[in-house]
């Protein structure tokens, strides 16, 4: 029990790593939310009018709602008049290279190890990358734009690609979906869009690495990402945050839209300050992640949690035509007082439709993690199939995993299965291990790494290097 | 090699060894017998170092050196290697990547350069062949789904791999049947050698017929009560341990 003990314990003091601020120029209005505050954002993003319609519309929305309480989550009520809407970095025209960017915003991802330069070089992913909100630079687009495919900001997207955005902006996650989606249709700042048309494979990785920078600055990023009928793409999408002491809201989200014969296949690492030993200051992440899927279509999400203080997650699948495929696939860790609820929800609608869900759930120190997954088959949705399996991994005796899945089938001839282990870093794992000369801190990566592998071998190469550094680094010094 | 003089210890405050001693020289296989409870996988379980149980007296010194302040890795670094008696399943690690991690510990511990990749998969396919597995073996899960004779295997397969200087085999011939317990002895005949020695903790004669060892020694109530020759293995087998 020595061990356990002192897992705990180094867990519970482990500092986060990538805590710094970076000393950028930031542009800030004042903190609160009512329509001026939307109006400022609107008219300092150059907007279109249809656009503040639409955040007007979402904010009326927002009025009527309450926040969620249904989580497994301790949380108290939000105040949104707290928060800061908008914070852009200064930036000096427009930047045609990395030459022109901000050196403090370079050093920042030379300290993460993500430099934009070497991301270009070693990996060829386009990066877009977004800081506080508004992308400071976007690479690779003009190789993009020989094959028809729109890589951009969504500001850009909203003024250039106007017709696109109004027609699936709104489309699978509603204002009215809930409290924070509305939060986010109102005052969203900036994030990524994607369009792949017909018939095209996007030639590489699309990445975009979040990262929130200004003191008490809300993220509200929103991504949207079309795929044209049989086209196919797959999005990465990365985060760490600097140290801080107050809480951080982010409420992002993420549609996804695959038409027929289309692949969206996303990935990301999320890796925010989860706050300090006790329990202060972190990331409160609260996304809304849908996609929909179209006859023969295939979404498929695969995410690795790490970071925030409080999650709140649920990527999802509506699955609306006929064969199509939706897929989840989950690391989550929790530690020290970090608070995830997450999952997913399947929703079938077409005939012949498959989803697979596969969560791998971690908790060390005093943290708490849930699974919470919705499999639901409408009537319509004749011969479909669920495979569910949810496994949660407890290291020392403080914490909490938690199982809720939801499952609600309306025919008779779909099938669905649910599978659900629960298990303890085992003393005697941990022996064996250290008898063949693998130390305690060896042993539990290659445990952590065993117990994870289904997932992390659904990530790309380079991050699923990434996510293995993460896992070991977040479990690091677990052990004396 | 080993010398273990008058141990005592207890697990939760219930004495289990009580006064063993044992030496065993370099190259000697040496069988240690008797009855459930008697506290042989105890004795196993304190030279590995499990830290569940509390050495309350005497010692025990593995190459001249006492070993009771050392970490179980480290005495595996030292030479010190048992094949459990229930070996852990480790889901989603492959046999492959969980030796590669042991040997690469190995060599950091003794200042030696790593192995290369191919040096590695050379040796592994070697060790296979002795135990008359194939390399399929290689890339399952840790004693995932194994049966109790893939096990048993795979537990020799790693001593193969490690190449220790004490060999602890724990039960090794429990669960095991004929044909695999002759694969498994093969085994272990094999990597016999003037410097390695052997301490095997048995119920059964039988598979003192396949592995000849130099002593037997009889274990009862946490010490030693009898010690002989390979003949006392066969006389136990004949007469049970009442019969001395």
């Amino acid at each position: 029990m020595s061990d356990e003990k002192k897992i705990i314990k180094d867990v519970t003091e482990q500092k986060y790593k990538y805590g710094f601020v970076s000393k950028l120029q930031s542009d800030t209005i004042e903190k609160g939310l009512n329509e001026d505050v939307i109006k400022i954002i609107s008219k300092k993003k150059k907007e279109p009018l249809w656009m503040l319609e639409k955040r007007l519309k979402a904010f009326e929305v927002l009025k009527k709602l309450k926040q969620p309480k249904w989580a497994k989550l301790d949380l108290k009520e939000l105040n949104l008049q707290d928060i800061i809407y908008y914070s852009a970095p200064k930036k000096k025209a427009s930047l045609k290279s990395l030459d022109e960017a901000d050196p403090e915003l370079i050093k920042t991802f030379n300290k993460l190890g993500i430099s934009i330069e070497e991301q270009k070089r070693l990996t060829g992913v386009a990066v877009d990358v977004v800081i506080d909100s508004v992308s400071v630079s976007t690479s690779f687009k003009d190789n993009l734009a020989k094959l028809g495919i729109i890589f951009c900001s969504m500001s850009e997207a909203i003024c250039k690609h106007g017709d696109l955005v109004k027609k699936y902006l709104g489309s699978v996650v509603p204002a009215k979906d809930n409290y924070f989606a509305a939060l986010n249709s109102a005052v969203f700042s900036d994030g990524s869009f994607c369009f792949i048309p017909k018939g095209v494979r996007c030639p590489m990785e699309l990445s975009t690495y979040f990262r929130i920078n200004e003191a008490g600055t809300g993220q509200f990023e929103r991504t949207l990402i079309i795929a044209e009928e049989g086209s196919f793409v797959s999005y990465l999408e990365g985060c760490t945050a600097p140290q801080r002491d107050e809480n951080q809201l982010h409420a992002a989200i993420v549609e996804l839209v695959a038409l027929d014969s289309a692949e969206i296949k996303y990935s990301t690492v999320q890796n925010w300050y989860p706050g300090d030993s006790d329990g202060n200051g972190g990331v409160y992440n609260f996304v809304t992640k849908r996609g929909v899927a179209h006859e023969n279509a295939k979404i498929s999400w695969t995410q690795v949690e790490t970071g925030s203080a409080i999650t709140w997650k649920y990527p999802s699948c509506i699955l609306k035509g006929d064969n199509s495929t939706g897929e989840f696939f989950s690391i989550a860790v929790t530690n020290n007082h970090q608070q995830a609820d997450t999952g997913t929800k399947m929703i079938h609608m077409g005939k012949n439709t498959k989803s697979t869900i596969i969560s791998k759930g971690i908790s060390a120190g005093y943290s708490n993690g849930s699974y919470r997954g919705l499999v639901k088959i409408n009537r319509s949705a004749q011969n479909s199939r669920n495979f569910s399996q949810c496994d949660s991994l407890l290291m020392g005796s403080k914490c909490g995993a938690h199982t809720f899945p939801y499952i609600d089938v309306k025919n008779c001839s779909s099938t669905v299965e649910h599978e659900a282990t629960t298990s303890k870093i085992g003393e005697n794992q941990l022996f064996y291990c250290n008898q063949r000369g693998i130390p305690e801190k060896e042993a539990i990566a290659l445990i952590v790494n065993g117990y994870c592998k289904e997932v992390l071998q659904r990530l790309p190469m380079e991050f699923a290097v990434e996510a293995r550094k993460l896992l070991e680094i977040t479990l690091e010094d677990s052990v004396g | 090699m080993l010398s273990i003089k008058k141990l005592h210890c207890e697990i939760s405050g219930h004495k289990i060894l009580n006064g063993l001693s044992l030496e065993i020289g370099p190259g000697e296989v040496h069988a240690i017998m008797g009855p459930n409870g008697s506290g042989k996988s105890t004795l196993a379980s304190v030279i590995s170092g499990n830290e569940n149980y509390e050495v309350t007296g005497g010692s025990i010194h593995f190459l001249e050196k006492s070993i009771l302040d050392l970490s179980p890795e480290e005495r595996s670094h030292l030479g010190i290697f048992m094949s459990f008696q229930y070996p852990v399943e480790i889901p989603g690690v492959t046999v492959s990547n969980f030796i590669k991690a042991a040997v690469a510990e190995q060599k950091k511990a003794q200042n030696e350069k790593p192995l290369t990749a191919g040096e590695l998969l050379s040796l592994m396919k070697e060790n296979l062949a002795l135990l008359n597995m194939d390399s399929t073996f290689l890339s399952r899960a840790m004693n995932e789904g194994f049966s109790g004779g893939e096990k048993k295997r795979n537990e020799i397969f790693q001593l193969a791999m490690l190449r220790p200087k004490l060999c602890i085999l724990d039960e090794t011939d429990s669960g095991l049947d004929i044909d695999a317990l002759r694969t498994v002895a093969n085994g272990v005949n094999s990597l016999r050698d003037i410097n390695r020695s052997f301490l095997i903790i048995t119920h059964y004669q039988r598979l003192l017929d396949y592995i000849k060892p130099d002593k037997v020694h009889v274990l009862s109530s946490g010490k030693i009560v009898k010690s002989g020759e390979a003949s006392l293995a066969l006389k136990l087998e004949e007469s049970g341990y009442d019969g001395i």
